[in-house]
């Protein structure tokens, strides 16, 4: 026993070391596992309000394309009330199950191998964990964590991150994973072989996991070969969403998401 | 005594903020990412006990951590620089004895002393870091990469910063 102390006293700032580093090595573990609960810590009010009061000096310098990005989505929306009033009399009644809730994006990184993006909207305005986050362009995220007045949400940059999607023009399903370090582009997966799938085609999402709405943007088909042998083909796809330069999105509420997953429960458990 | 625990103090804000208002928005070709606040660790008074610095590398990790969405990584790769820095600097520069006014700096220990204790440091903790957050085997070469390109910005902007900062004092 006194070998045992003398041994440690001897060498306390290597067994320093080690505990400090076994704590890292615990912190980091747990942040794999359970992200959401960890992350809510950076979503507290203080790293927030810094972040904010940053991010509202540096949109002054991006005030002109902000507003160009503005003016294209109001053109777009214009564009679509004429259709619909052009449609008027055939059209169905348009849902309503989704609501949008715009939001800030108050700090973003790209260039990580897990990223995160925070907004400036809470627990106060309706966001609640998982819910989509979309942009103009296309398919941003889904919420991990949220506070009073912010979230976290985890990007589609992102390793775990897997969404439904389908092509458009044939409605096959396959998945969108993202793992290759390059924030434009991300892998289609799981595209059955016998799918003519071309360069150039859309994929949006499927609606099928329940987390995004059908028929968000997602991106088009860049690159895709076929492997002979596979049952099971992938391609390269490229975002239509520029996550570098995100500032404004929307938080989709689905009114009758509770409803849904209640049924899916029901089927489940029978 | 007191003027050095101001100045690194002062030391930390300004890399801290630094760090996650600047630099962890910059991406240099999409994947250069400079971590200056390692700067901190690097210039500590030589008779910093070695406890003080492995918690002063804890804190700093810990603080940067919470600001840049990670948790453990960088408390991981500062503490590893806090633990190895003392030895790198009986290697480098043996001839340095601690005392009142000594600093570590260019106009101290020289130029080739200082690149060759920085840029061994700062190589360690960046490759520690990109591996660490990275977390998988595939991206070996890429990471290998984006670490070393990192770590060299890293030295480079350490390196201004010296002459910025200590070209003026004697």
């Amino acid at each position: 026993m006194r070998y045992l102390f003398a041994f440690l006293r001897k060498n306390n700032i290597f067994f320093l070391f080690l505990f400090l580093e076994i704590i890292a090595i615990v912190l980091m573990t747990k942040n794999r596992t359970f992200t959401g609960s960890v992350i809510l810590n950076s979503t507290s009010q203080f790293s927030g309000s810094l972040n904010k009061s940053y991010s509202g000096i540096i949109d002054y310098f991006d005030l002109k394309k902000t507003n160009d990005l503005l003016v294209q989505e109001n053109a777009y929306l214009k564009n679509s009330i004429i259709q619909i009033n052009n449609n008027y009399n055939t059209i169905i009644p348009p849902d309503t199950i989704y609501q949008y809730i715009v939001a800030k994006v108050i700090s973003n990184s790209v260039h990580k191998a897990d990223n995160y993006l925070m907004l400036d909207k809470g627990k106060r305005h309706g966001i609640k964990i998982d819910m989509p986050i979309i942009s103009d362009q296309g398919i941003v995220g889904s919420v991990v964590a949220v506070s009073e007045n912010f979230c976290s949400v985890m990007s589609v940059l992102h390793k775990d991150s897997k969404i439904s999607a389908k092509i458009k023009k044939s409605n096959q399903l396959a998945n969108i994973l993202w793992d290759n370090m390059d924030y434009q582009r991300g892998t289609l997966a799981d595209i059955p072989s016998h799918i003519d799938l071309r360069v150039g085609d859309t994929i949006i999402s499927s609606g099928h996991s329940l987390i995004y709405p059908e028929g968000i943007m997602i991106g088009i088909v860049e690159n895709y070969n076929t492997r002979t042998g596979s049952s099971l083909n992938s391609a390269v796809i490229k975002f239509s969403t520029d996550f570098n330069s995100l500032k404004y999105v929307y938080a989709v509420q689905n009114s009758r998401l509770e409803e849904m997953l209640l049924l899916k429960e029901e089927v489940e458990n029978d | 005594m007191t003027r050095h625990i101001i100045i690194n103090l002062f030391r930390f804000i300004i890399l801290v903020l630094l760090q996650i208002f600047v630099f962890n928005h910059f991406q240099l070709m999409g994947f250069i990412n400079p971590y200056v606040y390692i700067l901190f660790i690097l210039l500590l008074p030589l008779e910093t006990p070695r406890w003080l610095l492995l918690f002063l590398g804890f804190i700093l990790g810990y603080v940067i951590d919470y600001f840049s969405h990670s948790i453990g990584i960088n408390i991981f790769s500062t503490v590893l620089v806090a633990y190895l820095r003392p030895v790198f600097i009986q290697y480098v520069i043996p001839k340095l004895e601690p005392g009142p006014d000594v600093s570590i700096s260019i106009k101290q220990i020289g130029f080739n002393s200082f690149l060759t204790y920085t840029g061994i440091l700062v190589f360690i903790h960046h490759i520690t870091l990109f591996y660490l957050e990275i977390f998988r085997i595939s991206y070996f070469f890429t990471t290998l990469k984006n670490a070393i390109l990192s770590s060299i910005f890293t030295i480079i902007l350490i390196l201004i910063s010296q002459y910025l900062f200590y070209s003026r004092k004697k």
